[in-house]
């Protein structure tokens, strides 16, 4: 339970180290910095915006580059579990001074990779215009031919399907017979006819209103040429963009070997425009510049000795103003701290509240050992995680924290597994019986109980471990109100409610209700019962005159601490959600039991045992994938609406102190300094 | 063999097709959204796809009832119904995870649609988003308890 404490440092230094000093508070990224209450009129910002909008279009260029690259086929890592590579300082420092050379080469692969889409656009256009010319291919004179020095030719679509003798008719319609006019039908597609008609100049005007009348228009694209030479034209064009493009995909590949340099180049120009960011916040007089920002408090001096001895600057604590609040930063121990993603996606502390990280992280793993609850799928996740945490040692933290807190929550789900009797479900009697006859008592016995024996028993527990999951909420509000100071406040939203919900609870265990639904009768002395009434008792008139306290008029506060009584609902229902602990295990177990069914209704034999195995692998692999996903989100859900929902209301915001942007890489060394 | 058979064997199809059905729709909406947002950020693939698996669950609670309830009337084990009003009790016991179970998966799917749009806008916020699904996924694990609860106490 440990949220860092924080202190503000004000640093002013001479302007001629500002790089320096910005530079060395980058590589030990332990600095936010914030410059918000630096307001002194006299003091001027740099206009960085240039510098930083041209680092980002670089870096963003060489992102581009690389996934290019990676389209056409180069691998340049990525993926769930990809870690970044180690580079060595040196190498670094050469491909900076080189850095012009890595712009090109992107330069080039972006260039091409714009010559392929015209390339692509020309060739779908090209496409299109085949397509239309094609019903057009038996006509032997060009489209756009308008006819000799006596006729007129008429080269165009009817909007209906007609035979030549149809368009004909149509054509010479109020014209003496015979009639200087020739149809041709050159095709009929899609409801259109595709005309050629030829008639003597005297009678065009009235051949193309009778045309015109029945729906006759000239195509739309008009290509100029035989239709087959604007064919072969066209096919021609196709085939030379195509080779175009793999010529420029060639030429892209041939960037290739430079993938490593990008990624560097593209890391230090993002590291270059986050410094010209912070930069920009830095105000500065003539000869010396200020900033601000937040340590964590015992590197304070340190990082102060740091920069007086290094940079000659004048560094002072400062108090933290009222308007404003520390950045939250989580401590916690080697196991603990694996649950800090889970707090973090929720919301993070407030600085000077309680950090619940400590006490989630054990509830966290023990509910999902619970929900996944099977010894064969808690090995295998548990082996999974330690595998890809030996094979990939510079995982950034987010990734190593869950694949550990995965592993933890492996070793809990073979816990539970191995009480509950489930290891694969029950594979390994199937086996047993499937393939080697055997025939005796069960092989893998529960060392606590099985849940489908009895699941109104494990029910109750499900209860019960839900009901000190809520103690322990309630005990952090309780530690957080004596912390500050509020007795009342202890007594009344605290301590009313464990005597209240604790003294419900005793009072509710001897009954003959819960002893059917236990399956057990439990008898209390005749003094615990009085006990847990009086507790009971006293949390109602506690929680009755206190609950509405803030309120001066007395009918007004009794109406809202009866209001606050009816919270014990509240209380039922969130126990209640804790059978989703029984659910869950039931639905893991049950479900591997028909997969172990499915798989040995082949028999025994050596086709069976092939089928077996088949079917077993499929089936545990589907129903790991799709139980671990329960799990997760359900004990997650436990942690944020019923733990949390007693104590917790976030609202801090992350420490982010002022760091290398690195994506792609890392230094091969320890940092400097 | 008496009706209770009947009655009992339609109590398990319906826990295993009702829920499977409103999972299926569940999964299917939360699937077309998933692929929009992976089609404009790849990155969010893992993210969408939890989301999309919420719905799922509601036709697994359906499979389980109904394989409890074939392994104590005699298909799969346990002895045959031979009482007309114990395979009643079977199909009601049935019916709670078997109508919760595809209207929760259909809402669920919905919701999951929802969190699909709050990632792709904010893929920062997935804990939360996680969350709005789940909630509604509470009524079907009840559900489930006392189906579960109910087929197992019958026998």
């Amino acid at each position: 339970m440990a949220i860092v404490e924080m202190q503000k440092l004000s640093v002013a230094a001479d302007k001629k180290n500002r790089k320096a000093l910005l530079e060395t508070l980058q590589s030990m990224s332990i600095m936010q910095i914030e410059n918000d209450h630096l307001t002194d009129p006299d003091l001027q910002k740099m206009d960085t915006r240039s510098s930083i909008a041209a680092f980002e279009r670089n870096a963003d260029e060489l992102d581009q580059a690389l996934k290019l690259l990676k389209t056409y086929g180069v691998s340049s890592g990525g993926g769930l579990f990809s870690e970044p590579d180690l580079v060595t300082r040196q190498q670094f420092d050469d491909i900076i001074t080189n850095q012009q050379i890595f712009m090109r080469s992107a330069a080039r692969i972006l260039d091409a990779q714009k010559k392929i889409d015209e390339a692509n656009g020309i060739i779908q256009k090209d496409t299109g215009r085949l397509t239309a010319l094609s019903p057009w291919m038996g006509l032997d004179i060009p489209l756009d031919w308008k006819g000799t020095k006596t006729t007129s030719a008429f080269i165009g679509t009817m909007a209906q399907t007609l035979t030549a003798d149809q368009v004909y008719a149509l054509a010479t319609n109020g014209l003496d017979d015979p009639c200087p006019a020739d149809v041709n039908v050159i095709g009929v597609e899609n409801n259109l006819t595709y005309v050629c008609v030829l008639c003597h100049n005297k009678i065009k005007d009235i051949v193309e209103a009778n045309l015109r009348s029945g729906g006759f228009s000239r195509p739309a694209q008009m290509e100029s040429g035989l239709p087959s030479a604007a064919k072969e034209k066209l096919e021609k064009d196709i085939a030379d963009k195509k080779a175009q493009i793999e010529s420029l995909k060639k030429e892209i590949l041939s960037q290739a070997e430079s993938k490593e340099q990008f990624k560097i180049a593209s890391d230090y120009y993002r590291t270059r425009a986050e410094k010209y960011r912070t930069l920009g916040t830095i105000p500065q007089s003539e000869n010396v510049f200020f900033l601000e920002g937040w340590v964590p408090k015992e590197k304070a001096d340190d990082v102060a000795k740091l920069l007086t001895d290094r940079f000659g600057a004048v560094v002072d604590k400062e108090e933290v103003r009222e308007d404003e609040m520390e950045p939250t930063l989580l401590r916690n121990n080697w196991f603990s701290r694996n649950v800090e993603g889970v707090l973090e996606s929720y919301g993070l502390p407030q600085p000077k509240r309680a950090d619940p990280t400590f006490i989630m992280s054990f509830f966290y793993v023990i509910f999902f050992g619970m929900m996944l609850s099977d010894a064969g799928y808690g090995i295998v996740m548990a082996i999974a995680c330690a595998i890809i945490l030996y094979k990939k040692k510079r995982l950034n933290d987010g990734m190593k924290k869950m694949l550990r807190l995965f592993f933890w929550c492996g070793l809990s789900t073979t816990f539970w597994g191995f009480m509950y009797g489930s290891f694969f479900g029950d594979a390994i009697d199937v086996i047993a019986k499937t393939f080697f006859g055997y025939t005796g008592p069960l092989i893998l016995k529960p060392l606590w109980f099985a849940p489908m024996a009895n699941p109104m028993k494990l029910l109750v527990w499900c209860m019960l471990f839900g009901l000190i999951h809520l103690f322990f909420g309630l005990g952090i509000k309780g530690y957080e109100c004596l912390k500050s100071k509020d007795i009342v406040g202890f007594i009344s939203d605290v301590l009313a409610w464990y005597l209240f919900v604790g003294g419900l609870t005793l009072l509710l265990i001897p009954t003959s209700i819960f002893g059917s639904i236990a399956g057990q009768q439990f008898y209390f002395p005749a003094a615990v019962t009085k006990a847990a009434k009086i507790m009971t008792w006293i949390g109602v008139v506690i929680i009755l005159f206190m609950g509405g306290r803030d309120k001066k008029n007395w009918a007004i506060r009794i109406a809202l601490g009866a209001y606050d009584l009816y919270g014990i609902s509240g209380w039922l229902s969130d126990v209640l959600s804790y059978s989703r602990l029984l659910a869950l295990g039931l639905a893991t177990g049950v479900i591997a039991s028909v997969i172990n069914m499915m798989a040995s209704m082949f028999g025994g034999g050596p086709v069976g045992a092939v089928l077996f195995a088949i079917i077993f692998i499929l089936g545990h692999t589907l129903n790991i994938g799709i139980n671990a996903l329960g799990a997760y989100v359900h004990t997650n859900r436990l942690q944020y609406v019923e733990f949390f929902g007693k104590f917790y209301d976030a609202g801090g915001r992350p420490f982010k102190p002022f760091k290398q942007a690195f994506k792609y890489v890392t230094f091969k060394e320890e940092k400097q300094s | 063999m008496s009706m209770g058979m009947v009655y009992a064997l339609l109590g398990a199809v319906l826990a295993a097709t009702l829920a499977g059905v409103g999972s299926a729709y569940g999964v299917k909406i939360a699937g077309q959204a998933a692929a929009g947002v992976v089609s404009e950020d790849p990155d969010q693939f893992a993210k969408v796809l939890l989301l999309q698996l919420l719905p799922g669950t509601q036709g697994i609670y359906g499979l389980l009832v109904a394989f409890i309830t074939l392994s104590q009337i005699g298909v799969l084990g346990g002895n045959a119904v031979t009482d007309t009003h114990v395979g009643l009790m079977y199909l009601a016991a049935c019916l709670p995870i078997a109508i919760v179970g595809l209207l929760s998966a259909i809402y669920q799917g919905k919701t999951s649609v929802s969190s699909i749009a709050l990632v792709a806008k904010k893929p920062d916020q997935f804990g939360k988003a996680m969350l709005f699904p789940a909630m509604v996924e509470t009524y079907a694990i009840l559900a489930l308890l006392i189906s579960i609860l109910s087929v197992t106490n019958i026998g």
